[in-house]
């Protein structure tokens, strides 16, 4: 019971930073199909100016602003690089969000350093909350669970219940036609990717303390939300913020059940021994591939389901 | 025109006289040593330290009079800390008759290097060259892969882990074992599972858990796990963002437990775990910049803090940098000759204390170097702190020479001459 109480909220803790990361790359990824391999350091870079603008303005100032100059960053990159890019199709942009990617870790190791910066948690959110059997829950979990919820609601708000929702929601699925409406869609594609690039800077200025803040941390963030992103289908919102959870449900839980195959074959009286042929596979506990599942369901998902858990077109 | 003449042949003459009389000091060239690590590429950093910490040291033994009454000079070579580079540097280093290169691991350029000396050594008995090692860990490099011409002046990882367990407050009895399901971290738990049972058979091991290699982002799961288990004491081998990740999880959770670790007093180790670490935390190390203060021995104090004073980041390496130096020169000085054979033979069994003052000795047997070990507590309170966090490694353990001790598997081939 305690094991599962704290393992739920462990897990809904980490999804909910997942889904903070995927809602941006879902959005850009469904709206405009570009595979934006630099989501990531734009947590990175989010994390950074946190850390810097606490330095001198603290914590919930740079709550506010590094969100800003990353969405300012991406809209500067959309109108200026892969606007060009764009025309030359989708491996071009491929390339060109990966070489940024790159360039982005090198300015940012030139700049801060190869090792962590000491970003920390504001001292006014440093205390448990709660205590459930020795363990405690860090006043900052809830911030984050608190945060990433009302970032689900506005978005979701945003998109259906406001005009600019609207017309994000028809250039989604009708560019050519919103455009002959009269939108400006280039505009339109601006504004999302900025959005999604602050709400990747926001996921980096929250998880920048909570984890650590180093070069590093783009790179090994990356690949698990592309896993989120196509598990929840393209173009839904919702599909991502089930997918997070998910997610983050299934790596917390799979560390704390001790099973392996061979456990689930005893069950049907086969009992696996060290003769059994590929015992060492059959014998692997599933604590010892916990981060490896998510990556499973993606290939799982991809030949059984392509378009993902709620999405409305083929990968 | 006459007179242009008669002060270009002055000015000649002049020269020549100038050459003549600075013919001694040429005619005592350096000894030099190559340096191989990485100089460039992500952690270029690491070898930028490295070579900072050697020089100073290099700068020290030079005032001292250096080996053979000449100075020491140190040659970098870039490898980027791939073994092919660093076969190219070695390459280099023998280009330039140079007959001793320094590395400092990883264990896997090590292992390239001793195989390249090895192989080169062979070929050209007329150009030898000695490899010593300040930091390839495994184990292997001094057991079955143990070579004349390697020398380790780190511990390696079974006799770290031994001095971890050794370590461990009598008041710990029951720990849990966290490492990287790769060849270190699952040597680290099997080698902590043997020395457990050999020296602290009260110490129960209700925990053993390999993860994937840099692949878990989420830690809290771990920790819930951890704390079910009842361990008092976790032992990893975990570095990198698998260590930090790992100890602030469990930090911000509250959970009553040490961390012992061999990396935590690394580069960006203090910054990343933070002052909440404080007294949790343990790392098995070389050196740490209090422990000459924690013993009192105000020389060598003095001779850190100047190294402290100039960069910012910590001298860990001033025992095992230095120890390799010093049996260095006390070797070239006692074979009275730089060839890499006598040299060689003289390190043999050459003992000596540490600068901190402690006993040392180079075992013949496999050539690992037998020496003082420490592990350090991350607390406040400290003289010198980590990284500018206020808190730093203070003194816990401190692990003599013979304390680690280990038989070897080496079966020593040593060349004629």
């Amino acid at each position: 019971m305690e094991v599962f109480v704290v393992s739920l909220l462990n897990g809904l803790v980490y999804g909910m930073l997942l889904f903070m990361l995927a809602s941006g790359l879902t959005l850009i990824f469904s709206m405009m199909g570009v595979l934006n391999f630099a989501h990531a350091s734009a947590y990175m870079i989010g994390a950074y100016f946190a850390y810097t603008l606490s330095l001198y303005v603290g914590f919930w100032v740079a709550l506010i602003v590094a969100p800003i100059l990353c969405g300012l960053l991406g809209a500067a990159i959309e109108m200026w690089g892969l606007r060009r890019v764009h025309k030359n199709g989708h491996i071009a942009e491929l390339l060109f969000t990966f070489g940024l990617a790159l360039i982005i870790e090198k300015v940012v190791q030139m700049t801060w350093g190869l090792i962590a910066v000491p970003y920390r948690i504001p001292s006014g959110l440093d205390f448990p909350l709660f205590d459930l059997w020795g363990t405690q829950f860090p006043a900052y979990r809830a911030f984050m669970l608190l945060i990433s919820a009302l970032m689900f609601l506005s978005i979701w708000l945003g998109l259906t219940r406001t005009r600019i929702g609207l017309v994000i929601q028809a250039a989604l699925t009708h560019p050519d036609m919103a455009g002959a409406l009269g939108h400006n869609v280039p505009r339109v594609f601006t504004m999302v990717f900025a959005a999604g690039t602050a709400l990747a800077g926001l996921a980096g200025v929250i998880g920048g303390n909570y984890r650590v803040t180093e070069p590093g941390m783009a790179f090994s963030m990356g690949p698990i939300v592309f896993v989120v992103v196509v598990f929840g289908g393209l173009g839904s919102l919702t599909g991502c913020f089930i997918a997070s959870i998910l997610m983050g449900l299934i790596q917390t839980f799979a560390v704390v059940l001790d099973y392996s195959l061979a456990d689930l074959l005893e069950v049907f009286g086969f009992v696996v021994t060290k003769a059994t042929p590929g015992s060492e596979f059959l014998m692997v506990t599933l604590p010892r591939i916990a981060a490896l599942l998510p990556f499973i369901l993606l290939v799982l998902i991809l030949v059984l389901r392509p378009r993902g858990l709620l999405g409305t077109r083929d990968t | 025109m006459r007179f242009g003449k008669t002060i270009l042949s002055a000015m000649v003459a002049g020269i020549a006289a100038l050459a003549l009389f600075m013919a001694p000091a040429i005619a005592q060239p350096t000894i030099k040593i190559a340096y191989t690590g990485q100089l460039s590429g992500p952690a270029a950093q690491v070898g930028d330290a490295e070579i900072k910490q050697m020089q100073y040291i290099i700068d020290l033994m030079n005032a001292k009079g250096g080996a053979l009454g000449r100075k020491l000079e140190l040659v970098p070579f870039d490898n980027k800390s791939q073994p092919a580079d660093a076969l190219i540097a070695l390459k280099n280093a023998t280009d330039q008759n140079i007959s001793f290169i320094v590395n400092c691991g990883a264990s896997n350029v090590s292992a390239a290097l001793i195989d390249g000396v090895n192989k080169h050594n062979e070929r050209n008995p007329g150009n030898r060259i000695i490899y010593l090692n300040c930091g390839g860990v495994a184990t292997e490099l001094t057991n079955d892969l143990c070579s004349f011409w390697h020398f380790r002046f780190d511990l390696n990882v079974t006799q770290k882990v031994e001095a971890m367990v050794k370590a461990l407050p009598k008041t710990v009895t029951k720990v849990y074992l966290l490492n990287q399901d790769y060849l270190f971290g699952q040597s680290v738990q099997r080698d902590v599972k043997i020395f457990l049972a050999k020296n602290r058979p009260d110490v129960q091991v209700v925990g053993d858990e390999l993860i994937p290699l840099l692949k878990v982002q989420d830690f809290s799961p771990y920790i819930t796990k951890i704390k079910a288990s009842g361990a008092q004491a976790l032992l990893t081998g975990n570095w990198g963002p698998d260590m930090n990740l790992l100890i602030k999880a469990g930090l911000s959770m509250g959970i009553d437990i040490s961390y012992y670790t061999f990396y935590a007093h690394l580069a960006g180790g203090a910054s990343a775990i933070g002052p909440d670490g404080d007294g949790k935390v343990f790392a098995v190390m070389a050196f740490g910049e209090n422990v000459p203060s924690d013993i009192g021995n105000t020389e060598a104090e003095a001779w850190t803090s100047g190294f402290r004073a100039n960069n910012n980041f910590d001298f860990i390496g001033a025992t095992v940098f230095r120890s390799t130096i010093e049996h260095l020169v006390a070797a070239i000085n006692k074979a009275g000759s730089l060839d890499a054979f006598k040299v060689a033979s003289a390190m043999e069994d050459h003992r000596m204390k540490d600068f901190l003052g402690f006993d040392n000795w180079m075992r013949a047997d496999d050539h690992q170097l037998q020496s003082a070990y420490y592990v350090g507590a991350f607390q406040r309170g400290v003289k010198y702190d980590s990284e500018k966090t206020g808190l730093g490694w203070k003194t816990a353990t401190i692990i003599k020479s013979d304390e680690v001790v280990q038989p070897t598997s080496c079966k020593m081939r040593r060349p004629r001459n």
